[in-house]
């Protein structure tokens, strides 16, 4: 019995080893890649004979990738700030009030959700430029706020389920309005999913490349995905700075990750439309 | 629930009130644009001049007769389906093998899941450098073993396949994450009654964990399923398109029309048809799914 126990975890380390190398290859050579110079003409699988950090030098200098990385950053804390406030907003009143409207707007909510950014965004991108919105900051920060919207309305609404009717009765009893609820009771309660919504939500902005490509066309304004298809342009032929660039715009990721991956599965787990 | 009181507000109000934000949002950015994608579909419009001329459903009679978009359809149904179609299979045996622990389960749960955070542009060329024909990653193995050197993306119709592959590998940390939850709900109690009733691993699983499985089989799906139709940056990043338009999703073929042949009329048209179809397949594939679930209890 023991020694089929044993033989069964044997399998399954070996399983598990054969999925890690799997995935963490393109990784691995993309790190490899990142560490060699231009001439170094050997497998992408071998490790460098020296390793070189010039080509992150390389990739930084100018400071172009560095403003790209800023500016893709303050487009995610301003969205998701929004996000995260009106979407705590509308999920009270669709969590509590199933009046015909609450039930109607919660359903065309999961609709955008749908929405394939390049569907709109011709007409998108002709109305940003009616209303001036064109290379700017707020032009593609109140797009991210709008597509990351249904996703939060969601998950807030799905977790305000959660929070028992019984304390809204007695707050209401003691005297409270209905708005004063959702400051006094629900809100300070929203702490764990706010977490959820921030990661997912910020994650996705930051990944976005569809809306960028459209709204932000000047280089100042370049974010990261957008930086980083300039480096992998046809004609630049330093593939390795491209690596090291590439390198460079998932460590964020990974570091978020390390600190907060409870967070993160959880949130896969909560915006599962169901 | 709440009586109605003078002086206080109505559910409606307040439902009126607190969504209003979120509610403005959905109008200017999403509905207006959706009516504005349609009249643009009607017209020649070329993306900048100040001029275009209504030309009826001209736009979408030609859509039937070119090869780009039926060709488009056909890879994002590809990319769509075949990703979601593994990302499942994927997805539940990973969670299998993932749920209970042993000494690699972190890492390997972390490994698999991490790549799923990237941008799907940065996952493209992550796996360029593998399956690039000079010098590619996967060209030294397959030499290595003896083989010759093969253009991976060099042909339309395995290009397809290894870009459905990629988002399919780089991907299913999504599915897996959703999938053990899904097991994790399974109570212990359904497995022990059955081992007494003498059924063996394979009668379990078929009988207790796929039933149980199947509220996780329907979140996974249609994440999947609408993140694969939608698929944009991963073939920007691996082919553009190409070699000539043969991998091109509806995302990316509206993109060039745009872009490349300025014809923004039929683009918008391209973009209504996708929008239309991507809603249709998500309603059906929920309306099917819940039956299912409720098959299931």
């Amino acid at each position: 019995m023991r020694k089929r126990k044993l033989h069964k975890a044997i399998i399954k380390s070996l399983l598990a080893l054969l999925i890690i190398a799997i995935h963490v290859s393109p990784f691995y050579v993309l790190i490899m890649m990142s560490l060699k110079t231009r001439r170094d003409f050997s497998s992408r699988w071998l490790p460098p004979a020296a390793a070189t950090f010039d080509n992150y030098t390389l990739a930084l200098k100018g400071g172009d990738l560095m403003q790209s990385i800023l500016n893709t950053a303050i487009i995610v804390l301003i969205a998701t700030t929004f996000i995260i406030v009106i979407g705590a907003m509308s999920g009270y009143p669709l969590a509590r009030y199933g009046t015909k409207f609450s039930k109607t707007l919660s359903l065309l909510l999961l609709g955008v959700m749908m929405v394939p950014p390049l569907s709109v965004l011709v007409p998108l991108y002709r109305e940003l430029v009616l209303i001036n919105g064109l290379n700017t900051f707020w032009g593609i920060i109140i797009l991210s706020i709008t597509y990351g919207l249904p996703t939060s309305v969601f998950m807030y609404t799905n977790f305000i389920h959660t929070i028992p009717v019984a304390l809204d009765e007695a707050a209401l009893l003691d005297g409270c309005s209905k708005y004063a609820i959702f400051f006094r009771i629900i809100m300070p309660s929203l702490k764990p999913v706010t977490a959820s919504v921030a990661i997912l939500t910020g994650i996705n902005i930051w990944n976005d490349y569809s809306f960028q490509l459209y709204v932000l066309q000047k280089p100042k304004l370049r974010t990261i995905t957008l930086m980083l298809r300039s480096f992998f342009a046809e004609g630049n032929t330093n593939l390795n700075a491209a690596a090291a660039a590439s390198c460079i715009a998932i460590l964020p990721l990974i570091v978020i990750y390390l600190f907060l991956s409870k967070y993160f599965v959880q949130g896969v787990v909560d915006s599962a439309v169901k | 629930m709440f009586k109605k009181k003078a002086g206080v507000a109505t559910d409606n109000q307040v439902v009126l009130v607190m969504t209003a934000p979120a509610v403005i949002l959905m109008i200017v950015f999403v509905a207006i644009p959706l009516v504005m994608g349609v009249q643009i579909s009607l017209t020649d419009w070329n993306g900048y001049s100040q001029n275009s001329n209504y030309i009826g459903l001209a736009n979408y009679t030609k859509l039937f007769s070119d090869p780009m978009f039926m060709r488009a359809f056909r890879n994002t149904v590809i990319y769509g389906f075949g990703s979601t179609l593994f990302q499942t299979i994927l997805g539940v045996l990973y969670a299998l093998l993932l749920q209970r622990a042993f000494v690699l389960r972190g890492l390997t749960r972390t490994i698999v899941y991490l790549p799923a955070m990237i941008a799907q542009l940065l996952v493209g060329y992550v796996w360029y450098f593998m399956v690039q024909y000079n010098r590619g990653a996967l060209n030294d193995l397959v030499m290595l073993l003896g083989g010759t050197k093969l253009d991976w993306l060099g042909e339309g119709n395995r290009a397809v396949l290894i870009i459905m592959i990629i988002n399919t590998l780089n991907f299913c940390g999504k599915a897996m994450i959703i999938y053990i939850a899904g097991l994790n709900s399974i109570p212990d109690m359904y497995y022990e009654a059955a081992s007494v009733d003498g059924a063996n691993g394979w009668q379990q699983f078929w009988n207790i964990t796929m039933p149980q499985l199947i509220p996780a089989i329907t979140t996974s799906t249609l994440l999947n399923l609408i993140g694969g139709l939608k698929m944009f940056g991963l073939v920007i990043s691996t082919t553009g398109g190409g070699p000539g338009y043969s991998t091109h999703s509806l995302s990316s073929l509206i993109n060039t029309l745009y872009f490349s042949y300025q014809d923004a009329g039929y683009a918008s048209a391209v973009g209504v048809v996708t929008f239309v179809f991507i809603m249709a397949v998500s309603i059906v594939i929920r309306w099917y799914l819940a039956k299912k679930e409720a098959a299931a209890q």
